[in-house]
């Protein structure tokens, strides 16, 4: 290598060009200027850019997570709303049955007093007529008795009739 | 890579494996100056060109879910964020930006490098010599200013016994001036061994008997050297964290 037998060839290195001095300067000035260039992209556009969108993306998450627990949250605060609506329904249920029955029972016991008492009502009417019915039937009965009596005994003793010994004889042995 | 194939012509086996490295002018011939365009010029403009693309371009939907770009320019954020605040601690968090720039300068570089016929900027002693003097006077100044002369407990070891200090001391100020020795020579000796070796590979490669061998071993390398690449940006990158970390907070 280190022999150059290219002679004219100017290309080949002779030694390190890590070591040739004379491009140093070449390679520091366009060296700090890239440097420079590279800070000023990076400070100033991309990493603030890529520390905002990772930022952005974290609390993004961030957000989702807390939103998909509240989301859970509620699930579960709806279910409980959900059963305890149950419950008191049934409750409301059972108490509107026992409510109904009560009501319903009420009005049958009151229909059946009510039907009650017109039935004995109507049985004393009843009674009442059939007792009228019997008395006038009684009374019919005995002046009948009486008129046929009298005119047995007048047609079979006409001088002992006496009106008044007939009747109270025909009351007494209808009571009889 | 482009001026391999004149050493095939003279007949026999004849490398030019560090010929890759030479800093030549893009237009013409002639002497290069301090401002001439050259092809170290080019390929540190397709460096920041290919950074603009990925970390400008890339994010530039700003997506919630991000694109595949977007997830490379946020997967390298986050690597190196997360590296600076787990070395530094959160008061090295400011620094980040400078961090990132000299990260990505490294990776991209050492990448592009590994295209055939590439320049590899980050195989100079010139460049990587100034990025890590860079990181040595920010530290130091950095250190100074913050903590003053407390700055100088760094190189007193207070857990050692007393005897033994100052030997410790001068052992830790030589090493500290060692840093950037170490730190510039690694990461351009990492660049130039992996190229010239491929390059040596490809000088077997005008031998047809051996030249399959060579394309595998080309191949090996050239997977080993995109290993190296992104591992050496990374050392470079934590290695200033580590440093900053010392000008932070330098009592052991």
């Amino acid at each position: 290598m280190a022999t150059d037998t290219h002679g004219a060839e100017t290309e080949s290195a002779g030694g390190m060009p890590q070591l040739d001095f004379s491009t140093f300067d070449n390679q520091i000035v366009w060296l700090l200027i890239t440097l420079v260039v590279i800070y000023f992209v990076l400070s100033r556009i991309a990493l603030p850019r890529i520390g905002s969108v990772l930022a952005e993306r974290a609390g993004t998450i961030t957000n989702d997570i807390s939103a998909a627990e509240d989301l859970k949250q509620q699930a579960i605060d709806a279910e409980a709303a959900y059963e305890k609506a149950l419950v008191d329904a049934r409750a409301e249920a059972g108490r509107i049955v026992g409510e109904t029955k009560a009501s319903i029972q009420a009005d049958l016991d009151k229909a059946i007093a009510k039907a009650d008492a017109e039935i004995a009502a109507r049985a004393a009417e009843g009674e009442k007529a059939i007792a009228a019915i019997r008395e006038s039937a009684n009374e019919s009965a005995g002046t009948v008795a009486k008129d046929i009596a009298k005119d047995i005994v007048s047609a079979v003793a006409p001088s002992k009739i006496d009106a008044k010994s007939i009747t109270a004889a025909v009351t007494a042995k209808m009571k009889g | 890579m482009a001026t391999e194939a004149h050493g095939a012509e003279e007949g026999g086996l004849v490398f030019h494996p560090m010929d890759q490295f030479i800093v030549k002018p893009l237009f013409g011939q002639g002497d290069v100056g301090a401002f001439t365009i050259t092809n170290v010029t080019l390929w540190m403009a397709l460096t920041v060109v290919a950074i603009i693309a990925l970390l400008v371009f890339g994010t530039s939907r700003r997506a919630i879910v991000p694109t595949r770009s977007q997830s490379i320019a946020e997967m390298i954020y986050g690597f190196v964020y997360k590296m600076v605040e787990d070395v530094t601690g959160k008061d090295g968090v400011k620094y980040f930006p400078y961090i990132m720039t000299l990260f990505m300068f490294i990776l991209v570089s050492n990448f592009l490098g590994l295209i055939p016929g590439a320049f590899t900027t980050t195989s100079h002693i010139a460049v990587t010599g100034v990025l890590a003097m860079f990181v040595f006077l920010a530290v130091t100044i950095l250190g100074f200013v913050i903590n003053g002369f407390g700055f100088l407990g760094l190189f007193w070891v207070s857990s050692a016994p007393l005897a033994l200090r100052p030997i410790l001391a001068l052992i830790e100020v030589i090493s500290y001036f060692v840093r950037p020795v170490s730190h510039s020579i690694r990461l351009a000796g990492n660049m130039m061994a992996g190229h010239a070796v491929i390059k040596v590979f490809a000088g077997f490669a005008a031998i047809a008997a051996i030249s399959p061998l060579s394309i595998v071993a080309i191949t090996a390398m050239y997977g080993l050297e995109i290993l190296v690449s992104g591992i050496q940006a990374y050392v470079f990158a934590i290695l200033t964290c580590v440093y900053l970390k010392d000008a932070l907070h330098p009592s052991h």
